[in-house]
């Protein structure tokens, strides 16, 4: 399934309740190395499928979801499952580096 | 298995101008980019010292005129991460997460990344208050007072940045004067948000669940002291990433990868280019440069010993 952006009211819905793992990107239009994720997380999705999801949340026009998670370093990437943080990874990282950590929840 | 004639493994500035001239030399020519192209650059804001862009050049793209610049010659841009390199006859077999690849050549242009601080609380906070891109998280700590650590370019210009947020920036450098470029400083010293703390190291990081003070001591008169921030960024210097070469080449005391003149490395058939080489400076305009003697040598070599 295509990547979803998301805002605070779907959080819930999408993230949280969602059966599988989900990808949150945690971004902003001024934030730079946040685009260069964009490819890494396409990639992601065609690969793993209706296995996972992945959401984007814009952290400025999200600040209650941000405060809530402590976001305040981008890009900010949180594993959730059984919605729970389940893991964190702040900062560019490499495909592989995310998708080992992804692939401990699957 | 894919057969090529020059695997260039980065695609900062060093390995996306060794990627032109590759691809000009019409040789089959492949940029492996672990995350993707652009790498180190894309911290900063704006790129004031690479010639022909007088009022600067955004980052981003700066890298996708060097991407489609490539591309237009035959190039190609790959998005692999790459964890192996080993010799097979006269020929180098390059391993990647996604696929392997055989290269008559390599350019090693893997580039450099941030240098941690290496006090207590640095890696607890790191995300909640610890930074190492101003661009990403300055914008977080808006109307807040926070600190930046170093003396060189990165520390001086990306102070200016984060001002344009925070309503205070203290600027810690170990030593009594700053090593960035004249301009930074005289823009550091003339913005009234800016106040350089000298002689200090930072001890230790505090907080809760996120930065909330640091420990500062006085290099010359050993005074300890607290400083109350919401955040830290860290500018010490950069660290060559050799983690693929560091069995195969020599390096310098210092762990950069050696090489003379002509970009060749200690190995035949490895070259390399940019922040990752001896080569003093890290600059756009030091690694393009590099980049195109490297990628000439390697065709030089690739038409002595495969012609």
């Amino acid at each position: 399934m295509a990547i979803k952006d998301i805002n605070e009211h779907e959080f819930e819905t999408f993230v949280l309740k969602s059966d599988v793992p989900v990808i949150v990107d945690f971004w902003a239009e001024w934030c730079t190395p946040c685009k260069k994720l964009e490819p890494i997380l396409e990639e992601l999705d065609k690969k793993y499928d209706s296995k996972i999801r992945i959401a984007r949340l814009n952290v400025e026009e999200n600040p209650s979801i941000a405060s809530r998670y402590a976001i305040r370093s981008i890009p900010a990437l949180i594993i959730f499952y059984k919605g729970e943080a389940a893991d964190t990874i702040i900062g560019l990282h490499p495909k592989t580096y995310i998708e080992k950590m992804l692939r401990r929840h699957l | 298995m894919r057969e090529i004639d020059i695997a260039i493994i980065g695609g900062g500035p060093a390995g996306l101008s060794a990627g032109l001239y590759g691809a000009r030399a019409m040789l089959k020519t492949v940029v492996l980019e672990k995350q993707s192209p652009g790498g180190q650059i894309l911290l900063t804001d704006i790129i004031e010292n690479y010639p022909g862009f007088p009022r600067g050049i955004n980052p981003e793209e700066l890298t996708k005129r060097m991407k489609q610049q490539v591309e237009e010659f035959g190039g190609e841009i790959i998005l692999d991460d790459i964890d192996g390199l080993e010799k097979q006859g006269n020929l180098w077999k390059v391993n990647g997460w996604e696929n392997e690849y055989l290269a008559k050549a390599v350019i090693i242009a893997t580039g450099s990344e941030p240098r941690k601080l290496g006090v207590p609380g640095e890696k607890e906070f790191t995300g909640r208050g610890v930074s190492y891109c101003a661009t990403c998280d300055a914008p977080f700590f808006k109307d807040q007072p926070v600190a930046v650590v170093g003396g060189g370019d990165s520390a001086v210009s990306e102070a200016i940045y984060i001002t344009k947020y925070a309503s205070k920036v203290y600027l810690i450098h170990r030593r009594d004067k700053l090593r960035a470029e004249m301009i930074w400083q005289k823009r550091a010293f003339e913005n009234p948000k800016i106040e350089a703390i000298w002689d200090t190291v930072v001890t230790e990081i505090k907080g809760e669940n996120k930065v909330k003070e640091l420990y500062l001591k006085n290099v010359k008169t050993g005074e300890e002291s607290k400083l109350p921030v919401e955040a830290i960024f860290i500018f010490v210097g950069m660290n060559p990433n050799v983690d693929l070469v560091k069995d195969i080449v020599k390096l310098t005391p210092s762990g950069k990868i050696k090489v003379n003149l002509r970009m060749e490395t200690s190995v035949p058939g490895i070259f390399a280019a940019g922040d990752v080489t001896e080569v003093p400076y890290e600059q756009v305009s030091i690694a393009v440069g590099t980049g195109a003697i490297a990628a000439m040598t390697a065709v030089e070599y690739i038409n002595k010993n495969f012609g």
